[in-house]
């Protein structure tokens, strides 16, 4: 069976040596790391110059992209909500100064609870 | 410049701010449509008591109609005791999803410029805050999944406070957010000869240019503080950019005024009225009354107010 996931990190740059960003809907880079090929992709976040409507458009985005879990600091309502309904499990990462690389390190020791 | 109808008198005791002057008769022109958006910039500077002030003391011989654009928290109706003769709702359209047509392919999320909608593999999830009534995705989806149905966001009423004055407000239900639309239905059933007053929100943002939009002039008004003055600015530069010729009402005066005063002359705003920091005003809008209707000596500055209006208008 196949339980590779697919886990998103807020980033303020593309590189996994890049500062983890403690918002979800306007951080402006999304990580995605797959636990099968244990590799990590940066993806520019299409929705974070919006005007409104930020946060169900990033879960859209994570959704598209096949994530299932996001970990992160803060999360607005709306995100939230939206993250729910695409059945994506939210983690809380809050550690100060964390790079996307310690991020996806606590996650892996399975340090991190549920938002 | 002030309008050729008044002159200001000076008094020690700042009850007499100014006093008309009448230069021809007082005919009242049957056939005048008049539209005058009261606004400000900065709240609580005394745009709803100028505008039920000026609608009150002109109904006494032209017909008025009071709009009450200030969706969010309407307040005119407070000043008179009728109820309202007629009701009606605002609704806008919005996307209703059929799901057993629906192949969830995503196509009217990614459309979606409001983060409105979003599709999961087995669910699509609408926020109706987000959305403004675009009717994009009902025509991008290729399912023909998406059918427009209407949700009610406000409620519009009419009130007869006299053969010559209504009261049209508008009130956007709370939590929602389409100020606009309440605001441009609420105008649109205030379209009946004679004068039409709108009193704005305060600020500068979408719902006072909707309530701009088609005025002949604005009244701005404002206080004596610096907070009053640096709203007024913006609010000029709204009303200027919008090409609608303004006046200005010093409202909550020190009598001095200097600085606001010296911004109306240097971009050439005409200072219709002033109109004093005084208790026994703030008394009696306080209570409800209106100053025009307890005494006839402001009934009378608010007519000339209004004719200050139409000068003001034809001279451009």
């Amino acid at each position: 069976m196949d339980n590779t996931r697919r886990i998103c990190i807020p980033s303020s740059g593309p590189e996994t040596g890049d500062l983890v960003d403690d918002r979800f809907g306007r951080a402006p880079f999304f990580m995605i790391y797959d636990t099968g090929t244990k590799k990590t992709e940066g993806h520019k976040n299409p929705a974070c110059d919006g005007m409104g409507g930020v946060g169900p458009k990033a879960a859209q985005f994570l959704i598209t992209h096949g994530v299932t879990v996001l970990v992160a600091e803060r999360v607005g309502g709306n995100a939230l909500e939206a993250l729910k309904a695409g059945g994506i499990a939210v983690l809380l990462f809050d550690k100060k100064g964390a790079t996307v690389g310690d991020a996806i390190e606590a996650f892996l020791q399975g340090e991190l609870g549920e938002q | 410049m002030p309008s050729k109808h008044f002159s200001r008198v000076n008094s020690g005791n700042s009850d007499l701010p100014f006093s008309y002057v009448p230069e021809t008769s007082d005919n009242i022109d049957d056939t005048l449509i008049m539209k005058v958006t009261v606004a400000s910039g900065k709240g609580g500077t005394g745009k709803s008591m100028v505008a039920a002030n000026l609608a009150w003391a002109l109904s006494e011989t032209s017909p008025v109609t009071l709009v009450d654009c200030d969706v969010e928290e309407p307040n005119l109706h407070l000043f008179f005791p009728q109820d309202p003769i007629e009701r009606e709702e605002v609704t806008v359209p919005v996307p209703s999803i059929d799901l057993d047509r629906c192949t969830f392919c995503g196509d009217c999320a990614g459309f979606c410029a409001y983060g409105a909608l979003l599709v999961t593999k087995d669910r699509v999830l609408f926020f109706p805050d987000l959305c403004h009534s675009c009717g994009g995705c009902s025509l991008i989806c290729l399912a023909g999944a998406i059918k427009e149905t209407q949700r009610s966001i406000g409620t519009l009423t009419l009130r007869h406070i006299s053969d010559r004055l209504h009261i049209v407000t508008g009130t956007l239900q709370e939590g929602d957010v389409l100020a606009t639309k309440v605001i441009r239905e609420a105008k649109r059933i205030a379209e009946r000869p004679g004068w039409i007053v709108y009193d704005a929100s305060p600020g500068t943002s979408c719902p006072v240019v909707e309530t701009l939009q088609g005025s002949d002039l604005c009244l701005l008004v404002t206080e004596s503080t610096p907070f009053g003055l640096h709203d007024l600015e913006l609010a000029y530069s709204v009303t200027s950019y919008m090409g609608i010729p303004s006046g200005v009402v010093i409202n909550l005066s020190d009598g001095r005024d200097k600085e606001t005063r010296a911004f109306c002359e240097e971009k050439e705003i005409p200072v219709f009225a002033t109109i004093p920091f005084d208790r026994w005003i703030a008394h009696v809008q306080g209570v409800g009354d209106l100053i025009s209707r307890r005494d006839s000596f402001w009934k009378d500055r608010f007519i000339a107010l209004g004719m200050a209006c139409c000068s003001r208008v034809e001279e451009l």
